[in-house]
């Protein structure tokens, strides 16, 4: 397999595989780092308001969040499953579980911004702006509204780029550009998606549940 | 021990990496990572001199207590720009970006970096960054000083948010640049060479990336949120909408204190190697520089509440940050006992980079007693946003980085051009630099101790004279540091050729031949002799095939 040859600063495949991977670890340490700071904020602001938060998180729409945690986390396990069915070479099932994933990712997509319609009708705006804040007054109220439209749309941003990603490797297996020998390049990808997962199976009980 | 005397195993002279190819795209976009490096030292010392330049019309500015060449705004403007240049510009690229792109695949005996193509990459995000900060800050007149405090920095009518862009966009390249280097240290070390055996410039460089990887992604969302707040009134961090001011400050100190740390291991590392170097010795120790190195990149992590003692914090929370503070204090020290050591009984050979290391040696320790003292709660609550807190720091980060930068600059100018500077100009050059330095910051540390706030655009008339020596030294550093320039310059061109190895260097990066050639090694690096191993004979030529 011509795809198979390895870079040439590199002395072996292994090497590569073992570099590219790394490289994908210590970048996700870094997004996580990213949403830390705003883990740092959530407990501040719930610290300091814990009404408000608390009232805030009765007025989500529990029903979207819940069914988006599915979806995604369903995602998350069809992309670990393309990776591993590209292992054993099995190319078609790999492209046909990458393409599940992505739906399914449009799908965590498409609903957030329903998600995100269903608030502003409701006159919740970022930065406390809208006639929701009127009739609820507590204060930390704006702060909590304002903190899950920064976070869930960083997040929502993650997803896509990580669509862009699984799309691109997706289109390198079906040319055959990344074959079984090959499969730490949509383990990385996978990775990333992982990570987008992972930071939303925190936001869910926060934004959601508690 | 004499220089000439040491036999060395450098391959032939080969044709070198600058060779090559030689049109401006070959330059412009080579994944070559000594190549990198070069652009980046362009791109570096230019953001040098603008800073620099602001900083001396800011001295000039205080010769008078009234106002002297520029109104109040301007002057706030120049701040601004002086420390967004010289930290993210500069400062944090500096040595990482340049002697570390150029020497630390060689140190470890590879032909390149992990990532090529994402290092080149890195580089162009940089220039991109820059440019639009740059442009931004100038057309947009900030004013609100390097740390964008908030409230201010949100409601101030300047260009906030192109510049909080642009700083946001040079993240990204330091980010980038940091995973490179971490995976380059991980995945490519030559065969045999194990952690404990890497050069200890390499090590500085290993620990200060996995701070830029850690910390800069927390600056990037403070940034990215006061923007928001400043372009659509969020108001996360604005007390008048419910945010929280402080909050702010924790977040960006929580960067903006390891990135202290971007700056000051390097130059740690580049002390480390002169020091082996001109005194033909081994470290004393060299597990007490590796250990004290991550030891710093770890507590570098726990110690940023000391800048916000005044800012409404118990006073055991002031307690534990100060004594964290104090911890890297202690490791910092291990360092210099041990750079001292290392001095002791060795054949010194007295030259340019060995006289800025001395440089670097007595500003480091006055900087870092300095900083021991402003970590003492109630010691800080007298000196807090004074010039005694701006002199420390430039005691520190100038005195620190910018003399182990010069450092590096002579040590290596030879590995990187193979043209030898002179070492008369050489002496003088740092004679100038030093004495404008010290001429320069301590009147700020007597200043500040007897009451000068930060950041004034006036003040009392008996503050004059002190103000007034403090910007002839500044003149005298700006000379120091134009003669250094002309000389090195002279030297690219019409310098003596210095051969492979003119220190007699045993490091790694002088085994092959300098400038180095493309692939850094025409055969299998020999790194079977230790770094720092100077006892040890070089094996006979026919030992070595």
């Amino acid at each position: 397999m011509n795809g198979a040859r390895h870079a040439a600063h590199f002395e072996s495949l292994a090497q590569q595989d073992h570099a590219t991977r790394l490289g994908m670890w210590v970048f996700l340490g870094s997004e996580l780092l990213l949403f830390a700071g705003l883990f740092a904020l959530y407990a501040a602001g719930r610290i300091a308001h814990p009404a408000a938060f608390h009232e805030g998180v009765a007025h989500a729409e529990k029903s979207i969040g819940s069914l988006n945690t599915a979806v995604l986390l369903t995602s998350s396990t069809t992309v670990a499953l393309a990776v591993e069915s590209l292992r054993r070479d099995r190319r078609a099932l790999s492209i046909a579980l990458l393409a599940v994933t992505i739906a399914l990712g449009a799908t965590f997509f498409g609903l957030k911004l329903t998600e995100y319609g269903a608030h502003f009708r409701a006159g919740i705006y970022p930065g406390g702006a809208g006639n929701f804040f009127t009739s609820h007054a507590a204060p930390g109220l704006p702060l909590f509204w304002t903190l899950y439209f920064v976070t869930t749309g960083l997040h929502a941003a993650h997803v896509c780029v990580g669509l862009g990603v699984l799309g691109l490797t997706a289109q390198a297996v079906a040319r055959g550009k990344i074959g079984g020998e090959r499969a730490y390049v949509l383990e990385n990808a996978a990775l990333y998606w992982h990570l987008v997962d992972l930071i939303w199976i925190f936001l869910w009980p926060l934004y959601y549940l508690a | 021990m004499t220089i000439a005397s040491e036999p060395s195993f450098l391959p032939a002279a080969q044709p070198s990496f600058a060779s090559s190819h030689t049109s401006i795209r070959s330059w412009l976009l080579s994944t070559d990572h000594k190549r990198i490096g070069v652009l980046y030292f362009f791109a570096t010392t230019l953001s040098l001199a603008l800073g620099g330049v602001f900083a001396l019309l800011l001295r000039i500015e205080h010769l008078t207590p009234g106002p002297t060449v520029m109104s109040a705004m301007t002057y706030n403007r120049l701040f601004t720009l002086h420390g967004v240049t010289m930290v993210w510009l500069f400062m944090i690229p500096s040595i990482p970006a340049t002697f570390g792109n150029f020497l630390l695949p060689i140190q470890i005996g590879a032909s390149e970096v992990a990532f090529p193509r994402l290092n080149l990459l890195s580089f162009w995000i940089y220039v991109l960054g820059a440019a639009f900060v740059l442009v931004a800050m100038w057309l947009g007149a900030l004013d609100t000083g390097w740390t964008f405090y908030t409230p201010y920095s949100v409601h101030s009518p300047s260009a906030v948010v192109p510049t909080l862009i642009g700083i946001f966009i040079v993240g990204w390249s330091t980010i980038l640049t940091g995973v490179n280097f971490i995976v380059t240290v991980h995945t490519m070390r030559a065969r045999g060479l194990g952690w404990m055996r890497m050069p200890l410039f390499t090590w500085a460089i290993y620990g200060t990336s996995i701070i830029q990887v850690l910390a800069t992604p927390v600056l990037g969302l403070s940034l990215l949120i006061v923007s928001l707040d400043h372009a659509f009134a969020w108001g996360l961090f604005d007390p008048a909408r419910g945010g929280d001011p402080v909050l702010y400050q924790h977040l960006f100190w929580f960067y903006s204190h390891p990135a202290v740390y971007i700056m000051i291991l390097p130059a740690m590392g580049v002390v480390s190697e002169v020091i082996s170097t001109f005194s033909h010795k081994n470290p004393y120790s060299y597990k007490a520089i590796v250990y004290s190195t991550l030891g710093i990149a770890f507590v570098g992590f726990l110690t940023w509440g000391h800048h916000m003692f005044v800012a409404g914090m118990s006073v055991f929370d002031a307690g534990a940050f100060g004594a964290l503070s104090m911890l890297v204090a202690i490791f910092s020290a291990v360092k210099v006992f041990t750079w001292v050591s290392t001095l002791r009984r060795g054949s010194i050979v007295l030259a340019t980079p060995l006289w800025y290391v001395f440089g670097f040696l007595i500003l480091f320790m006055f900087g870092g007693m300095t900083g021991v003292a402003v970590a003492t709660m109630s010691l800080d609550v007298h000196w807090h946003d004074t010039y005694f807190v701006v002199a420390h720091f430039h005691f520190v980060m100038v005195g620190g980085t910018l003399t182990a930068w010069l450092a590096a600059l002579h040590y290596w100018f030879p590995k990187v051009t193979g043209r030898m500077y002179s070492e008369r100009w050489g002496l003088l050059g740092f004679a100038l630099v030093f004495s404008g330095f010290f001429g320069t910051f301590v009147p700020q540390f007597l200043l500040g101790n007897a009451g000068m706030p930060r950041r004034y655009y006036e003040y009392p008339a008996r503050f004059q004279l002190l103000h007034v020596a403090s910007t002839l030294g500044s003149w005298v550093l700006a000379a120091g540091m134009l003669l250094t320039l002309a000389y090195l310059l002279h030297a690219l061109c019409f310098g003596r050729r210095a051969g492979g190895n003119p220190w007699a260097s045993r490091c790694f990066e002088w085994r092959t031949s300098s400038p180095p050639p493309e692939k850094n090694f025409t055969a299998q690096p020999e790194l079977g002799l230790d770094a720092y191993d100077y006892t040890t004979a070089w094996p006979a030529p026919e030992e070595r095939a």
